[in-house]
C-alpha cells in the first residue's frame, strides 16, 4: 500500500507504474540482460548514482553474483560536483563522497541510475567516470526511461519505459531508502525558486 | 548660513540663561556696531533695524572649543582655518584655540602671526596654542615668551607625548614664568607603541594592537608630580580613563593647579562600537569601555572634569577610508559636541544645562586667561543662540568642514543652533 | 544558502552547523586529491583572485591548489606594500581588481579587518586567508578537520594551544571554532605573549606547560616568531626552549597518547623538537594535506552564493 503521508503535501499519486513484486522482477531481468550482453561478468564493474541508482546498482550486483558465483566489483558515484546547474540552484546539494575503491581502468562498467530524464545527470556521471579511469566501455542501466531528453545520451538497459509529461514526476521509491519498493507517477510539485 | 553685520539688530523672544544660578529670563537684546546697546523688554515698533525673533531659543555667553585641529598651515586639503570657523559656527561656537600640529607646527611667532591674520575677518576667535618643542619634537622648548606675546594661549605638543621627563618639566617651569597652562596630550608612546584602540577584550577579539589605559595613566600621573615640583598650570587634554579622573580628583584636592577636558565621543562611545573596524571611530586616545565612561561621568558629577572639548580632527575620506591599521587617528566634533553633550549629560541627568554650558563658556577661558564675556550692556555682543528642546538629524555630507569624518552621521541630537553673535557679525544657521 | 554568510571572514560567529558542514564537505572532496586527475570542473568559470600582502608560500600555494583542484581560474596578485607605505590605496587596487570581473577573493593582509573592509568596498566573496593578529578561519578548519578524522568527534575533547598566543591569529580562530565545536580549550604560553580577555573567547590560560600537556589530548603548538625576542617579549630562544618547548621528555611524563599539530612553518628545536614533530604522535602533514581539502570545500559552499557569476 502506498500512502499519501510517503509524498509531500501537494504531490498527487496519478499511478503506480511498477509495483513491489514487479520491481524485483525488473531487476532480475535487468541483471540477466546484463550478463548476457557482456558474455559473463568477469570484466563488469557496477557503479551506482547516489543516492537511488547506488542502492540499484547494490541489488544488481547481488543478483549478478548469485547467478555468476563470483564477486563483481561495486561503487557509489556522487555527481554533485559535476552538475551543470550547481551554481544556479537556490538549494546547493550537499556534496558526498564518491566512494569507487577499485580501478576502472579496462573494465565493462555498468552505470546505474534510476530515472533517465533530460540526460544531464548521465552526462555529469560520465564526465566524473572519465576523471576517475578509463574504462573500456561504460554502458548504462536505469529502472525508468520517461523520455523528454536534452542531451544525446541513450540507455542500454531500461527496466520500463514510460511517456511522461513534463508536469509529471517519477518516483522511485526503494526499501533501503524509503521503506518500499515501488515506482509511482505523480504530479510535480510547484516549483520552488 | 548666513553671516552678517551686527550693526542694527533687535534679538527679541529669547531667554537668556544665568550659567551661575540656572534661571532663564525672557530679555530683548538690542545689537549696535557689535556691541550690547540695551536689554530688556524693547518696543519693537520704536526699533530702526532688523528684528530677529528667536523664541523657545535661549541665549548664552559664546561657546568656546579649546581643544581643535584646523590643519592650516599644511593640510588645507583637511581642513582650513576658514572652514573650521564655519563648523565651530554652525555648532554654535564663537570661539576655538587651535592646535599646534601643523605643517609646520605652531612654533614660530610668524605661524601665530599667520593663524591671527587668517583668522582676522572671521566671526569666531582663533586662538592659537603652540607648540611645547621646535617641531613638536620633543628635544628643544619653543621661544614661550615670544609667543605668548604674540598671541598663543597655551603650549601643547598635542599627538605628539613629550616623552623626556626632565624636558616636561623644564618647558612646565618656563611655561609658568610667562603664565601659560600646558595642555597636556597624556601618552606613554612606550606603552602605546603600534596601538590602534583601546587594549582590552575588543582589542583581542579584532586582531587589533591595544593601547592599554595604563598608557595614559602613566603620563598623567607623571606630570601631576610634575605640577607639584614646578608649580607649572596643566590641563589634561581629552582625557578617557578611570584612572585619569581618579588622579585628577586627588591632585585638585591637594590644591594643585591641574585641569582637565573631556570629550564628547569618550563619553557616546566605547570600545565595543568598533566591532566593524570603523575608521571614523579610530582616535586617539582611543574609545575605552562602559567602566570608563561611567567613571568620567563621575567625574563630571563631582566637578573634577572642568572642560568639554571636541578635539575636532578633520581627515579626508581618502585618509580615512583604508585599513583600520592605516586610518589615522582622529574625528570631526565641532557641530555634534552640543548637541551630544546635551543628550547625554544634560538630558541624562549628569549634569545641569547651565552647568554643562559653563564647561564649554567660563571654564576653557578662565584656564587660557581669555575674557569671559558678559551679557550686559556696553559689553562686546558675543553670544550663542540655541534651542535646547528641538533636535536635529546631523548629515556629516553637509557638513560646514571640509572633512566628513564624523561617526555622528545620521545621530539624531538635540540642541538646533540659531545663530551666534561676535565681533560686529551674526550668523544664523 | 549553503552557509549562513557569504563571506568567509573569520569564526566568529560562524554556527557549528556551518563548521560541521565545511568538514563534511572537505571529507567528501579529499579523494579527489588521490584520483589520477585530482581535478573537478565545479568552478569551472569562476576566476578567484588570490590578494596576498603578506608574505606566504603555504597557504597561498594550498589555496591555488584548492582552486585549480576546482577547475576555477585563479589570478595571484602578491604585494608587501600597504597602503601604509603610500601607493594606491587597498580601496583601489580591490575596485580595479574588480572591475577586471572576478568572483572571489583570497585576501591576506598585515592589518586586522581587511578582509571585512574588502566586503564594503568590492562585490565580490571574500575569503580571509589570514588578517593580522585577527583571524585565519580556513587554517583552524584544517585543524578541526584533522582533529575530527583522528577522533571522529570535537566534542569534550582536550585542545591545549601552545605559545604565542597573542599575536597568532591561527589561534584566534582555533579558539573559536573548537569553542563552537563543544571541544575544551587551553592556551599555554609566557604572560607576555597572552592577549587581555582572552578567556572571554573561552579558552582558559595556563603558564605551565607539563599542566597543559598532563591536560590535553592535542597539542597546537604555534611558531614563535623571532622578533618578539628583540621586542623583549620573552628572553631568549634557550629560555623559551626550556619553559615551553615541546619536548619527547615533557611529552613521555604524561604517559598518554597526545596528538600534535603545528601550523608550520616550524621552528625545529624551538617551540617543537624534530624527533616529536617527526614521530607518529605527530598530524601536522595531514594538517597539510587537509588544508587543501577544507579550502576547496569553502570555495565550493562559498561559489553558490555567487550570484554574480550566473
Amino acid at each position: 500500500m502506498i500512502c499519501q503521508k510517503d509524498l509531500s503535501m501537494d504531490q498527487k499519486i496519478k499511478a503506480t507504474i511498477i509495483d513491489t513484486e514487479g520491481l524485483e522482477r525488473t531487476l532480475t531481468r535487468l541483471a540477466h540482460e546484463i550478463i548476457e550482453r557482456n558474455a559473463g561478468a568477469s570484466n563488469l564493474a557496477i557503479i551506482g548514482i547516489r543516492t537511488r541508482g547506488a542502492t540499484l546498482a547494490e541489488r544488481l550486483v547481488k543478483k549478478i553474483e548469485t547467478i555468476e558465483k563470483k564477486q563483481v566489483p561495486y561503487g557509489v558515484l556522487d555527481i554533485t560536483l559535476y552538475r551543470d546547474d550547481f551554481r544556479m540552484r537556490l538549494k546547493q546539494p550537499a556534496v558526498r563522497a564518491t566512494d569507487i575503491p577499485f580501478n576502472i581502468d579496462e573494465m565493462d562498467v555498468i552505470l546505474v541510475d534510476d530515472v533517465l530524464y533530460t540526460g544531464r545527470t548521465s552526462r555529469a556521471a560520465l564526465d566524473a567516470l572519465m576523471d576517475i579511469g578509463r574504462p573500456s566501455s561504460i554502458q548504462m542501466a536505469v529502472l525508468v526511461d520517461r523520455g523528454h531528453r536534452e542531451l544525446p545520451i541513450q540507455p542500454d538497459y531500461v527496466g520500463k519505459a514510460i511517456p511522461t509529461s513534463i508536469g509529471e514526476e517519477v518516483r522511485v521509491l526503494l526499501q533501503e531508502n524509503d521503506d518500499k519498493d515501488c515506482v509511482l507517477l505523480v504530479e510535480e510539485p510547484k516549483e520552488v525558486v | 548660513m548666513s553671516v552678517k553685520k551686527a550693526d542694527k539688530i533687535l534679538l527679541t523672544g529669547g531667554e537668556v540663561l544665568d550659567l551661575s544660578s540656572g534661571n532663564r529670563e525672557s530679555i530683548d537684546i538690542v545689537i549696535l556696531n557689535g556691541k550690547i546697546d540695551k536689554t530688556g523688554a524693547i518696543e519693537q515698533s520704536s526699533f530702526q533695524g532688523t528684528v530677529h525673533d528667536i523664541s523657545g531659543n535661549i541665549i548664552i555667553p559664546g561657546l568656546m572649543d579649546m581643544h581643535v585641529h584646523l590643519r592650516e598651515p599644511g593640510r588645507e586639503d583637511k581642513e582650513t582655518i576658514a572652514t573650521g570657523c564655519a563648523a565651530a559656527m554652525a555648532g554654535g561656537f564663537t570661539a576655538v584655540a587651535c592646535m599646534p600640529n601643523t605643517t609646520p607646527a605652531i612654533d614660530t611667532q610668524e605661524v601665530v602671526r599667520f593663524i591671527k591674520k587668517k583668522a582676522e575677518d572671521e566671526l569666531v576667535d582663533v586662538y592659537p596654542v603652540a607648540a611645547i618643542t621646535k617641531g613638536r619634537k620633543g628635544k628643544e622648548i619653543t621661544e614661550m615668551a615670544e609667543l605668548v606675546r604674540e598671541g598663543a594661549v597655551a603650549f601643547s605638543d598635542d599627538g605628539s607625548p613629550l616623552m623626556d621627563t626632565s624636558i616636561m618639566r623644564h618647558a612646565m617651569e618656563y611655561a609658568s614664568m610667562v603664565n601659560t597652562p600646558i595642555i597636556d596630550h597624556c601618552e606613554d608612546s612606550y606603552l602605546a607603541h603600534a596601538g590602534h584602540m583601546n587594549e582590552g577584550l575588543m582589542s583581542t577579539k579584532l586582531g587589533i594592537v591595544g593601547i592599554p589605559n595604563a598608557a595614559e595613566a602613566v603620563q598623567i600621573a607623571r606630570d601631576i608630580e610634575l605640577v607639584r615640583l614646578t608649580g607649572s598650570r596643566v590641563h589634561i587634554a581629552h582625557m578617557s580613563i578611570k584612572e585619569g579622573v581618579e588622579l585628577v580628583r586627588r591632585a585638585k584636592e591637594a590644591g594643585l593647579p591641574v585641569t582637565c577636558e573631556v570629550t564628547p565621543h569618550h563619553l557616546l562611545f566605547t570600545e565595543a562600537d568598533l566591532q566593524h573596524y570603523d575608521t571614523h571611530l579610530k582616535m586617539n586616545p582611543p574609545l575605552r569601555t562602559a567602566e570608563d565612561v561611567a567613571a568620567l561621568e563621575q567625574g563630571i558629577k563631582d566637578g573634577v572634569v572642568d572642560v568639554f572639548a571636541s578635539d575636532h580632527a578633520p581627515h579626508t575620506l581618502e585618509d580615512k577610508n583604508v585599513e583600520f591599521d592605516a586610518a589615522p587617528f582622529g574625528i570631526l566634533g565641532l557641530e555634534t559636541i552640543l548637541g551630544v553633550i546635551l543628550q547625554q549629560l544634560v538630558n541624562r541627568g549628569v549634569l545641569s544645562l547651565e552647568a554643562a554650558l559653563a564647561k564649554m563658556i567660563i571654564r576653557p577661558r578662565e584656564i587660557l586667561h581669555i575674557p569671559v564675556p558678559q551679557i550686559k550692556e556696553g559689553e562686546p555682543a558675543n553670544l550663542s543662540i540655541f534651542n535646547p528642546n528641538k533636535t536635529f538629524v546631523y548629515d556629516a555630507s553637509r557638513s560646514k568642514s571640509k572633512s566628513r569624518n564624523a561617526p555622528y552621521d545620521g545621530m539624531e541630537l538635540p540642541g538646533v543652533v540659531w545663530g551666534v553673535v561676535n565681533k560686529g557679525l551674526l550668523l544664523t544657521t | 544558502m549553503a552557509l549562513s554568510s557569504s563571506h568567509l571572514l573569520g569564526l566568529e560567529g560562524v554556527p557549528a552547523s556551518d563548521i560541521i558542514k565545511i568538514l563534511d564537505t572537505a571529507e567528501s572532496l579529499k579523494p579527489i586529491l588521490d584520483r589520477p586527475i585530482p581535478k573537478v570542473p565545479t568552478l569551472r568559470g569562476i576566476t578567484v583572485v588570490n590578494l596576498f600582502f603578506e608574505p606566504s608560500t603555504r597557504t597561498r600555494i594550498s589555496f591555488e591548489l584548492a582552486e585549480k583542484r576546482l577547475s576555477a581560474d585563479t589570478v595571484n596578485f602578491s604585494s608587501t606594500t600597504s597602503s601604509v607605505k603610500k601607493g594606491e590605496t587597498l580601496r583601489d587596487t580591490v575596485r580595479n581588481i574588480e572591475a577586471m570581473k572576478i568572483n572571489m577573493i583570497v585576501v591576506r593582509h598585515s592589518a586586522a579587518g581587511v578582509p571585512y573592509f574588502l566586503t564594503r568596498c568590492t562585490d565580490a566573496t571574500v575569503i580571509n586567508a589570514g588578517d593580522g593578529q585577527h583571524e585565519h578561519p580556513t587554517q583552524a578548519l584544517l585543524d578541526m578537520m584533522t582533529l575530527r578524522e583522528k577522533w571522529g568527534t570535537l566534542a569534550g575533547k582536550k585542545i591545549a594551544i601552545i605559545g604565542d598566543v597573542k599575536h597568532s591569529r591561527v589561534a584566534g580562530s582555533n579558539i573559536r571554532g573548537l569553542v563552537t565545536m563543544g571541544a575544551k580549550v587551553v592556551v599555554c604560553g609566557p604572560k607576555t605573549l597572552m592577549p587581555p580577555g582572552i578567556e572571554e573567547l573561552g579558552a582558559t590560560v595556563s603558564y605551565n606547560i607539563d599542566e597543559a600537556i598532563a591536560w590535553a589530548d592535542a597539542l597546537n603548538v604555534l611558531r614563535i616568531q623571532l622578533e618578539r625576542q628583540e621586542a623583549g617579549l620573552f628572553p631568549s630562544i634557550r629560555e623559551y626552549h626550556a619553559e615551553f618547548g615541546i619536548t619527547r621528555d615533557r611529552l613521555e611524563r604524561a604517559k598518554k597518547e597526545i596528538i600534535i599539530m603545528h601550523p608550520g612553518p616550524i621552528n625545529r628545536g624551538i617551540e617543537l623538537d624534530s624527533d616529536v614533530a617527526d614521530s607518529d604522535a605527530s598530524i601536522i602533514l595531514n594538517q597539510v594535506t587537509n588544508g587543501v581539502a577544507v579550502r576547496m570545500a569553502v570555495l565550493v559552499l562559498l561559489s553558490g552564493m555567487d550570484s554574480a557569476s550566473d
